[in-house]
């Protein structure tokens, strides 16, 4: 990839993308609905105004600030290493200044990358539910939109040392990510592992003695709809992304969004049998996850595979998720009620190095690996170390109150279904 | 435990930009990006285990 202003980028690609982007929230809209459905019933409103507060937090940081570290500039910070130069960070101007008189493009390029900052900020945010706290999740989600998402959207898709391996190494054509695989996904997976290693299971969830006890998502409708209103949003995401990063011509969108459609089905036949071996009969939630996964895989692939590689990289994903899901809950204590770091963070790095085996440049394997290394060697350190120091000021946890109470009364003074009885705790060994 | 394994984490990354730097052919390139992958994999695997440590110690 290059820097972006140089290329043209006529009036019909501009409608076009647009367009997209005005349907690109509804995948966001599905990851929080799933998210919700996944959680239990008293914490369903606060997981769900959480989400519009992580959204809010991360787009005003990322608005404010992020954006310029973002931002594909001729004056980026660069250091030179070995006689190439290394773009690490975006220099634009802070506040969105000179906004409305950019090119057409780099406005373009902000809204993609204000849409992905909320989908990137709502990832940990369904991991952490049931004990998250709000103020925590808008402190998690103005990190990841002022810092860390920037960094990684700047290295990708803003002209970065990533982006550029292809020019500067001949690496293929650097890091390929046209809808947001590394820079949204894996990202936020990593940062949803930091989330639950630091804030710890929900209580009674890995008892002294025996199995983890099973707290199964409390709206299955939810996350069913949510995985149906995802693909639409997805859709237009991946085409989107294939027109801004990967300088797709509008008619390579067709096939796009035929791969992104094939990944996401192939992934759900694949859960759905894998899960009906394993216990007799198919799981909704995993199900979903699965359909999730084929979704994130196909935010690397869609825009540079054949429909038949998408295919097969849709079933791997299908296949690993209901495994790492029951092999992070089982075997790892790790508590993720949504499953992100299966669904966004596995299946996310998945996609990266399925486009580097299956892309026909040359040379691409080893620029999608080198994202795979980056996100998992430097970003999951740095975002455990960060989110490490921020929960030593302020709690990222609710008190052991709170979480009796539920977070629906703790934190918002009722619950999301007053009619309804409430499961406690007592009702959990 | 966990920060050891956290630790070495970045090791395997510098690993990777090393393998673009010393090696332009693709086949050792990705050979040797794969070993700073698997270091990086030992790494995870040391903080989980870290993890689950800590975890019984407070069950």
């Amino acid at each position: 990839m290059t820097p972006l202003a140089p290329l043209p980028f006529p009036e019909t690609s501009f409608a076009l993308v647009l367009g997209l982007l005005l349907l690109a929230p509804l995948a966001i809209a599905g990851v929080a609905l799933i998210n919700t459905g996944l959680g239990r019933s008293r914490s369903a409103a606060q997981s769900l105004l959480g989400s519009l507060v992580v959204i809010s937090t991360g787009v005003i940081a990322f608005a404010l600030v992020g954006s310029a570290l973002a931002a594909g500039t001729s004056g980026d910070h660069v250091f030179h290493l070995a006689g190439k130069a290394w773009n690490w960070a975006g220099a634009g101007p802070l506040f969105l200044e000179g906004f409305s008189a950019a090119p057409a493009r780099m406005q373009l390029s902000l809204l993609f990358e204000l849409l992905s900052v909320a989908l990137v900020a709502l990832i940990p945010w369904g991991s952490g539910a049931d004990r998250l706290r709000l103020p925590a999740g808008a402190v998690i989600a103005a990190i990841l939109g002022a810092a860390v998402f920037p960094l990684v959207a700047h290295w990708t898709w803003g002209g970065g040392w990533l982006a550029q391996l292809g020019a500067n190494f001949s690496a293929g054509g650097g890091l390929l990510d046209g809808g947001g695989a590394a820079a949204i996904h894996a990202l936020g997976g990593v940062s949803a592992l930091a989330v639950v290693w630091i804030a710890g299971p929900r209580k009674g969830k890995f008892p002294h003695e025996g199995l983890s006890t099973a707290m199964p998502g409390h709206n299955v409708v939810y996350v069913l709809l949510g995985c149906l209103i995802a693909l639409v949003g997805w859709l237009a995401w991946n085409m989107a992304g294939s027109l801004l990063w990967l300088h797709a011509a509008p008619g390579g969108l067709v096939t796009t969004a035929v791969n992104t459609f094939l990944s996401a089905a192939a992934a759900l036949v694949a859960t759905f049998s894998v899960t009906r071996i394993r216990f007799g009969k198919p799981d909704a939630s995993l199900c979903a996850n699965g359909w999730l996964a084929g979704l994130v895989t196909s935010s690397a692939c869609a825009g540079v595979v054949s429909p038949l590689a998408a295919l097969f990289a849709g079933l791997v994903a299908g296949i690993i998720t209901p495994l790492l899901v029951e092999l992070f809950e089982l075997a790892l204590s790790i508590d993720d009620p949504s499953g992100a770091i299966s669904v966004h963070g596995a299946a996310g790095l998945w996609g990266l190095a399925a486009a580097g085996i299956f892309a026909p440049q040359q040379g691409q394997f080893a620029a999608q690996l080198i994202g795979v290394s980056t996100l998992l060697g430097l970003m999951l350190p740095l975002v455990y170390l960060v989110l490490w120091l921020v929960n030593r000021v302020l709690a990222l946890r609710v008190d052991p109150d709170g979480e009796r109470l539920g977070m629906d009364l703790h934190e918002l003074g009722g619950n999301a279904y007053p009619e309804f009885v409430v499961h406690r705790d007592e009702s959990y060994r | 435990m966990k920060y050891a394994g956290l630790l070495v984490m970045p090791a395997g990354f510098f690993l990777s930009i090393a393998a673009i730097l010393l090696f332009p052919a693709s086949a050792q390139r990705a050979a040797f990006v794969l070993c700073g992958l698997a270091v990086e994999a030992m790494g995870l695997v040391v903080a989980v285990r870290g993890h689950m440590q800590i975890r019984g110690e407070n069950r």
